[in-house]
């Protein structure tokens, strides 16, 4: 069942780090996120880190609160986002799926039924952009019934001791900041990340993907080079759709040519 | 883990990003360390008596209550230097602020009140400020706007999703996350993540404390009724707090119904709203069924907030307060007849509080002594006040 592993593990074999890209499921509108998300796949992206459409995105930069809204002006409702889900699934059979969302949503569904939906739809992780660790264990507790893996943020500013529980408790992968701040491509990651991958990995945590801030292949290589397993990309991935809002061939070209070119700087030397 | 406890009942919590927990902590600690230093509560109370004017009078209303059962006090936050009682919080967060180091502020601020407080607090003590407004809001309150600047803050206007405080809480928000290591977040009211609703409670908790003393000294008992507006409800839990414990005084906070309950436009999170999370907190908030946040509606700018504080939630939730909801057209009402029948212009917001306290005075069968919390003036309603009555308008209501 456990799709990161198998990931990981492949990726370990071919001497390669993983390429993440994120979008908003939904933008900009669901029959175009479909293709979107299939184009993101074909182009060689490793896993997915897909969002829902929230209206209050505290974590999130101009580039992704924009992608929510064009994705919640175009109907994507929960139920709409889960259709979706179970469309790539069938789809793609092997390639992990997170989830990158805020705790309300899952809230107003009743936690433990969103997580069976979420799992039914072919979800592999959740992560709650607004759920720290101190917030996690109805969460946790509803992840590890549905069989799903319960992603946690590493920072930079956490303590060793909040390292250490946050290694222990996040499974699939660990998703590490690269930075302070909101999502956003205008400040670049600080991919001096070593000492905090670092602990990571002295703490047996889950393979560590490397986000916020990195928009362009030689950053990639960095975070590789760092430690990381992998790095996501979300608000560079988010602004070409936005480029290109009324021509979605060019959308998807200029997908294919970006992931491509990031998914090529994961191999290693 | 937590030294302070973050939940009332089941509501309160820290739903943020990972990044903000270690900076909650750090106002936690500060808070608890402030709170067991004596010099800190001189220099707190300092400020408060001889720079915002504390103590507030408690003014027994001469006209405005015909039913001579009943006793209606007001207590006088509209007095204080500022405004509105908002003043009282921001003096001590400015002070944790300098007291953990740091040299910048952020706030949010939906009607300006919160941001005036901030903005004056940050002149007097050497502090940076940058507030955050609604697109909208800034349209709408001008004055205000000129007020931050004047006293050197930094206003900036927020125009993603409604333009009104949610987003401007929103953007707040963001901004510490990229900025806590200098910045400290002034959060307005008694909401959002923990430590927040316990140290704007406790920075209020005067309110209740002097009302006490006044009503001891003046009537020899205590009132029965406390009554306060809920919006975040700050103003209210600072009144309530220190009668939490008193079961014989009945707490009952006012929220705006707007054009009307059975309508959309309202902002009545506890009467009709339900459970969810914004803004850091577990609370009652207004929300459709997928759980997207709805956009609230007031005529009171400062009661335009689609949460509430979450020990407000838990104090509805355990009976132990009483909430209702008043209408714009009560609110501006009784904003009329206090002008008319006691030469006292107030905030909007308190109108709110007034219109239900008269209500109350006017069904009264036995000796009742209420005090309303005039948590603020209406100097900052007028313009929006004028808009509405018109220029007919010659006093007669």
């Amino acid at each position: 069942m456990d799709r990161y592993k198998t990931l990981f593990n492949q990726l370990k074999e071919r001497h390669q780090g993983a390429f993440v890209p994120f979008v908003m499921i939904g933008d900009p509108d669901p029959q175009s996120s479909f293709e979107i998300i299939c184009q993101l796949i074909d182009s060689g992206a490793d896993a997915l880190e897909l969002g829902f459409p929230y209206s209050d995105p505290i974590a999130d930069g101009p580039t992704i609160q924009k992608a929510a809204i064009r994705a919640l002006k175009a109907g994507a409702t929960p139920p709409r986002c889960f259709e979706i889900l179970g469309r790539i699934r069938a789809r793609y059979p092997e390639i992990p799926v997170g989830l990158l969302l805020y705790s309300n949503l899952v809230l107003a569904k009743g936690i433990d039924s969103f997580y069976l939906q979420a799992k039914s739809a072919g979800v592999d992780s959740i992560l709650i952009a607004d759920v720290p660790l101190r917030e996690i264990d109805p969460f946790k507790h509803a992840a590890s019934n549905a069989g799903i893996a319960q992603i946690l943020i590493a920072p930079p500013n956490a303590s060793d001791d909040a390292l250490l529980k946050i290694a222990k408790a996040s499974y699939g992968y660990t998703y590490v900041l690269g930075r302070a701040g909101v999502t956003g491509a205008e400040t670049d990651a600080d991919l001096d990340a070593k000492e905090l991958l670092d602990k990571l990995q002295q703490a047996h945590s889950a393979p560590s993907l490397l986000g916020f801030g990195i928009s362009r292949p030689e950053q990639v290589k960095q975070a590789l080079n760092a430690g990381a397993d992998g790095a996501i990309s979300g608000s560079a991935t988010v602004n070409i759709i936005e480029k290109h809002l009324n021509d979605k061939q060019q959308t998807l070209a200029e997908l294919d040519e970006f992931v491509q070119s990031m998914k090529a700087a994961t191999i290693r030397d | 883990m937590n030294k302070l406890n973050s939940r009332f009942g089941e509501f309160g919590g820290m739903y943020v990003p990972e990044l903000l927990i270690p900076a909650l902590d750090q106002l936690e600690q500060a808070f608890i360390d402030a709170c067991e230093d004596a010099s800190f509560q001189q220099e707190f109370t300092a400020l408060l008596n001889d720079y915002a004017g504390r103590p507030t009078p408690l003014t027994l209303t001469r006209n405005l209550v015909s039913n001579p059962l009943v006793k209606l006090y007001l207590k006088r936050e509209d007095l204080l230097h500022g405004g509105a009682h908002k003043t009282n919080q921001v003096l001590g967060q400015a002070l944790l602020t300098k007291r953990m180091g740091k040299t910048e502020v952020i706030a949010e601020t939906g009607a300006g009140q919160h941001g005036t407080a901030t903005a004056l607090a940050c002149a007097l003590l050497g502090l940076k400020a940058r507030i955050y407004m609604g697109a909208k809001d800034v349209e709408r309150q001008a004055p205000n706007v000129f007020r931050m600047r004047l006293m050197g803050a930094e206003v900036i206007p927020v125009s993603a999703g409604s333009g009104t405080l949610k987003d401007a809480v929103n953007e707040a928000m963001r901004d510490w996350s990229a900025n806590y290591d200098k910045a400290h977040y002034l959060l307005g009211t008694a909401a959002g993540p923990h430590p927040f609703p316990t140290i704007v409670r406790e920075f209020h908790r005067m309110i209740g404390e002097e009302v006490r003393e006044q009503v001891m000294q003046k009537e020899g008992r205590l009132p029965d009724s406390l009554v306060a507006c809920v919006g975040g409800g700050s103003n209210a839990i600072g009144m309530f707090a220190d009668f939490i414990d008193q079961p014989e005084v009945k707490l009952i906070g006012v929220e705006p119904a707007g054009k009307g309950l059975h309508t959309h436009l309202h902002g009545a999170t506890i009467c009709k709203g339900s459970k969810g999370i914004l803004h850091g907190s577990h609370t009652f908030i207004m929300q459709d069924k997928e759980g997207q946040i709805e956009e609230s509606y007031s005529v009171s700018a400062g009661l335009d907030y689609p949460a509430v504080g979450p020990q407000h939630a838990h104090l509805a939730q355990t009976g132990r307060a009483e909430y209702v909801a008043v209408t714009d057209e009560e609110a501006l009402h009784a904003f009329q007849l206090l002008a008319r029948k006691e030469g006292i212009i107030p905030a909007l917001e308190s109108s709110h509080a007034l219109a239900h306290a008269l209500n109350m005075a006017d069904e009264a069968q036995q000796e009742t002594i209420i005090v309303v919390n005039l948590s603020g003036r209406g100097d900052k309603d007028l313009a929006h006040v004028t808009s509405i009555l018109g220029d007919e308008f010659n006093g007669q209501i």
